[in-house]
């Protein structure tokens, strides 16, 4: 088993409102197989043995599905690694006595709330919006009613693998949420259950992204680079179009 | 402890009819005044939520991450199952309850199950409308694929990640019902207590985990919808705030517990790295068509795979079941391996691991053909151990994955308080002993889209609670003082230990004594050594930060001290069921093949436990289990 040492500068803020600053802490020895939370695990282990206050930073099931973990690792959300989350990265990535900056996602619409912690509930406000197809329970007729076709099915859900992790927002320079909303957008508007709801869909989700304080796209492409899943940033496209076509038809319906 | 599981008279395929129509109901202009109250937002709860607000119902949902969207049934990967015989390959209702119960090892209700499998198909339409990308053929209908041994195809899938799909269903149907005013969400928040007020579940008491304050919330029902208790252990394959404190909550203000110690153990698993490992990672049972399972013939064989000749290889599962091979159940597989590992055969750096193999395999089929079965499995498990298993075995172990105990439940889901309803994976199952693949998420949906909202109005409707004014005050009063001071203790005991200290130290415990096999002898000195450490913690355990502020290591400490009085419960039940049952091997009650004997004359009841409200000692009741319409079967395997 190799093992490897590395310097950590991790962002620290008590709270919102708090001024925040580096920390700078040396991980000594650490196995290469180790992921990195369970580093962060382990600092927070010692930070809490010598009487400091742990890291705080989010995450939850640690096998890359939840998008709750995420942090900034040299300028990259979710670290160096393609299609990967922070939760799946492991230190045999880095090489032995480097520097590794770690930054909480940073974006107006994203507030910090501790550490490494930032607040995402503006994505589920856009949810709220329209992100969804209006049907009650107990009221779907069956399921093999409406075919739809294999490439439209796969093309859906390609755009719904989202996570909803934050790290395209992060990433982006405008902090535009454009690629999480553009996956929903997509993923609805190519199935036909979403069909009846599509124009007000876009128009009520773009309105209330653009509300929340986050920017343009202006095809920087970083989103998809970063997106653990691979999102594609054709799904903008298609969102825009869903727009255009939604806010210059006559009938809104 | 009174065990009514009301459960209607009648034929078992009109029994949930007859239950619908003898349920009372609530007056559409009625069912706004009414408050419910769901904790999490998985499966169960996001549907029961989104379900209730549909109806009129005003409904609050608790989760305690920064969103709803991120529960654990998200994890899910394999499928749900229906019924709906879509591949006319001999499918109906009647199989899918049958290979359930016995799925179940006969330790389970057959009225419940029966109404599961009814369910089922509304399920896939349900979520089919709301825009689940489900995989499709190629004539635009649902595809099928067979799964956990079943032998017709009945699983619906969305690529390896039906849980996330149905769960975002789940979610967004929940999120219409809040932009609708009918649901608000409580993320970062949470249950501490239960409160029951004149013998009713009125409300919980909750911590809001950003600022730590210590709040009451009042509902006329609440729903418990938190998950499963496989954390108990450390390492398992939930996710890692996964943990039982909403349930033992519950439990501790008089609801019972049914069957704690059925516990499904996945026999695929990343084996265990490292001391600093926090969780273990399932891999598909589906490897399980194509890779050989095996171990070196002898024991501390420490050379690499590649040099162990065929001759001095062990392919036990094959030798051991001819008929199925590699393909035996979840348990089976698990049982072998442990025996394997424990003759000295194990293989890795831990020698807690044996191989999946893959060579055979890639020589008859091709690594291209192989990799396209398997491509994204092989990618994650590089990722995580840094080994190809194209040319290379796979190194697996088990692991704890999915609980089948939980808090009893009525044939309404109601637990033994009134009002107090329970869902999912946290209240006891329709399932029993040994839970099949792909039912899971179809229990969590049919409790959470269906059930819920039907009893849930008869409960209300046949005799209304009363307002939610001053009502209680008093109780809740005191709930939250209680809650405060516990935290409180929590932070003062200033020791030396961390929470994960003592969590990494039980969980061992549990999955040495109370784990894949268990007998008298490791069961009892297990139920000795929890009290000891138990002791320990709340003398040396130690809390940074104070409780007014964002503090992880005081929410872990909080779960950890309800993981330390709950692990004691599973070892009494697991002690008591002097059977082998499912996943439950009990040393001391195997067939002459050494496979799991069941005792139907003794155990065919489901456990459950009350803590005396004097002395908070637990007392064992039972419900015994009736089997009209199936004739209960040994398992065999050879």
């Amino acid at each position: 088993m190799k093992s490897i040492s590395l310097t950590l500068k991790i962002w620290r803020q008590a709270g919102a409102d708090a001024p925040g600053a580096f920390q700078t802490l040396e991980t000594g020895q650490l196995s290469t197989d180790m992921s990195f939370l369970e580093m962060l695990d382990v600092i927070n282990e010692r930070l809490i043995t010598t009487n400091q206050a742990p890291v705080a930073f989010d995450h939850d099931c640690r096998e890359g599905i939840c998008g709750m973990c995420g942090s900034v690792v040299n300028g990259e959300p979710h670290g160096p690694e393609k299609r990967t989350t922070l939760c799946q990265l492991h230190l045999r990535h880095f090489t032995d006595g480097s520097t590794l900056v770690i930054e909480p996602f940073r974006a107006r619409s994203f507030p910090v709330i501790k550490d490494l912690i930032v607040n995402r509930s503006a994505f589920d406000n856009i949810i709220a919006e329209g992100g969804y197809v209006s049907v009650n329970t107990g009221s779907a007729p069956d399921a093999n009613a409406t075919p739809v076709s294999t490439s439209r099915a796969e093309q859906a859900l390609d755009a719904a693998e989202c996570i909803g992790c934050g790290a395209c927002v992060a990433a982006c320079p405008n902090a535009a949420a454009m690629l999480f909303v553009g996956a929903k957008i997509s993923h609805l508007a190519l199935l036909p259950q979403g069909d009846p709801e599509r124009n007000r869909r876009v128009i009520a989700m773009v309105r209330k992204m653009d509300q929340l304080g986050f920017g343009n796209c202006s095809n920087e492409r970083r989103c998809e680079d970063v997106c653990p899943k691979g999102v594609a940033i054709s799904n903008i496209a298609r969102m825009n179009r869903e727009f255009l076509r939604a806010i210059t038809l006559t009938d809104k319906g | 402890m009174q065990l009514d599981a009301r459960i209607p008279l009648g034929p078992l395929p009109e029994k949930w009819d007859r239950c619908r129509f003898e349920t009372q109901l609530v007056n559409p202009a009625n069912k706004r005044k009414f408050e419910i109250i769901v904790v999490g937002t998985g499966l169960a709860g996001a549907s029961a939520a989104a379900s209730l607000a549909e109806l009129g119902y005003n409904v609050k949902a608790f989760c305690l991450q920064d969103s709803p969207r991120r529960a654990h049934s998200i994890a899910a990967q394999g499928g749900i199952n229906a019924a709906k015989n879509y591949q006319n390959d001999g499918d109906s209702i009647r199989r899918l309850f049958h290979d359930t119960i016995k799925g179940g090892d006969f330790r389970a209700r057959e009225a419940n199950v029966y109404r599961l499998a009814q369910i089922s198909n509304t399920i896939i339409d349900q979520c089919t409308a709301q825009g689940v990308p489900f995989a499709r053929d190629y004539g635009g209908h649902l595809a099928n694929r067979s799964f956990g041994g079943a032998q017709v195809s009945r699983t619906f899938y969305a690529r390896g990640q039906t849980g996330q799909q149905l769960l975002l269903g789940a979610y967004s149907a929940m999120m219409r019902q809040v932009k609708a005013g009918r649901v608000q969400i409580f993320a970062r928040k949470e249950m501490l207590d239960l409160v029951v007020v004149d013998g009713r579940a009125r409300g919980i008491v909750t911590r809001d985990l950003v600022n730590g304050a210590i709040e009451s919330h009042t509902a006329h029902a609440v729903i418990l919808a938190t998950g499963g208790y496989g954390n108990v252990y450390y390492l398992s394959t939930n996710a890692m705030s996964s943990n039982v404190s909403a349930s033992w909550r519950a439990c501790k203000r008089g609801a019972g517990f049914a069957n704690p110690s059925f516990v499904q153990i996945h026999p695929t698993c990343i084996p265990v790295h490292g001391d600093y490992q926090s969780k273990l990672t399932l891999m598909s049972e589906s490897l399980r068509n194509d890779g050989r399972v095996w171990t070196p013939a002898r024991a501390d064989d420490q050379r690499p795979p590649h040099q162990i000749p065929e001759q001095e290889r062990d392919y036990y599962l094959e030798k051991k079941y001819p008929s199925f091979g590699n393909l035996v159940p979840r348990d089976v597989a698990s049982r072998n391996a442990k025996e394997q590992c424990d003759q000295g055969k194990g293989v890795g750096p831990t020698g807690l691991a044996v191989y999946l193999d893959f060579a055979q395999a890639i020589t008859r089929d091709g690594e291209a053909a192989i990799r396209r079965k398997y491509g994204n499995l092989f990618h994650m498990y590089e990722k995580i151990t840094n080994h190809d298993p194209a040319t290379e075995p796979m190194m697996i172990y088990p692991a704890v994955h999915y609980t089948m105990g939980g808090l009893w439940v009525d044939y309404h889901l109601m637990s033994t308080i009134p009002g107090l309803f329970v869902a999912g994976e946290a209240n006891f199952s329709d399932h029993g002993a040994n839970r099949l693949g792909a039912s899971a998420l179809m229990q969590g949906l049919a409790d959470g889209y269906f059930i819920l909202p039907t009893t849930i109005g008869g409960y209300l409707g046949a005799t209304p609670p009363p307002p939610l004014t001053s009502d209680g005050r008093s109780t809740f009063d005191e709930a939250k003082t209680l809650a405060t001071a516990r935290t409180n203790t929590l932070l003062t005991i200033g020791g030396q230990r961390t929470p994960d200290d003592f969590h990494r130290e039980l969980g061992l415990l549990m999955w040495n004594g109370c784990g894949i096999a268990r007998n008298a002898h490791g069961l009892t000195e297990a139920l000795a050594r929890i009290p000891m450490i138990r002791d320990e913690f709340w003398q040396n355990l130690k809390v940074p930060g104070t409780g007014a502020e964002l503090n992880q290591t005081l929410e872990r400490a909080g779960r950890v001290a309800d993981f330390l009085e709950f692990a004691e419960i599973m070892v009494r039940d697991a002690l008591a069921r002097e059977e082998s049952c499912g996943c439950h091997l009990r040393e001391e009650s195997q067939t002459e093949e050494h496979e799991a004997k069941r005792n139907d004359e003794a155990f065919c009841h489901v456990a459950v436990w009350e803590l005396d409200a004097d002395d908070g000692r637990p007392k064992l009741h039972k419900e015994p289990l009736s089997f009209d319409f199936t004739t209960p079967s040994q398992r065999s395997y050879t």
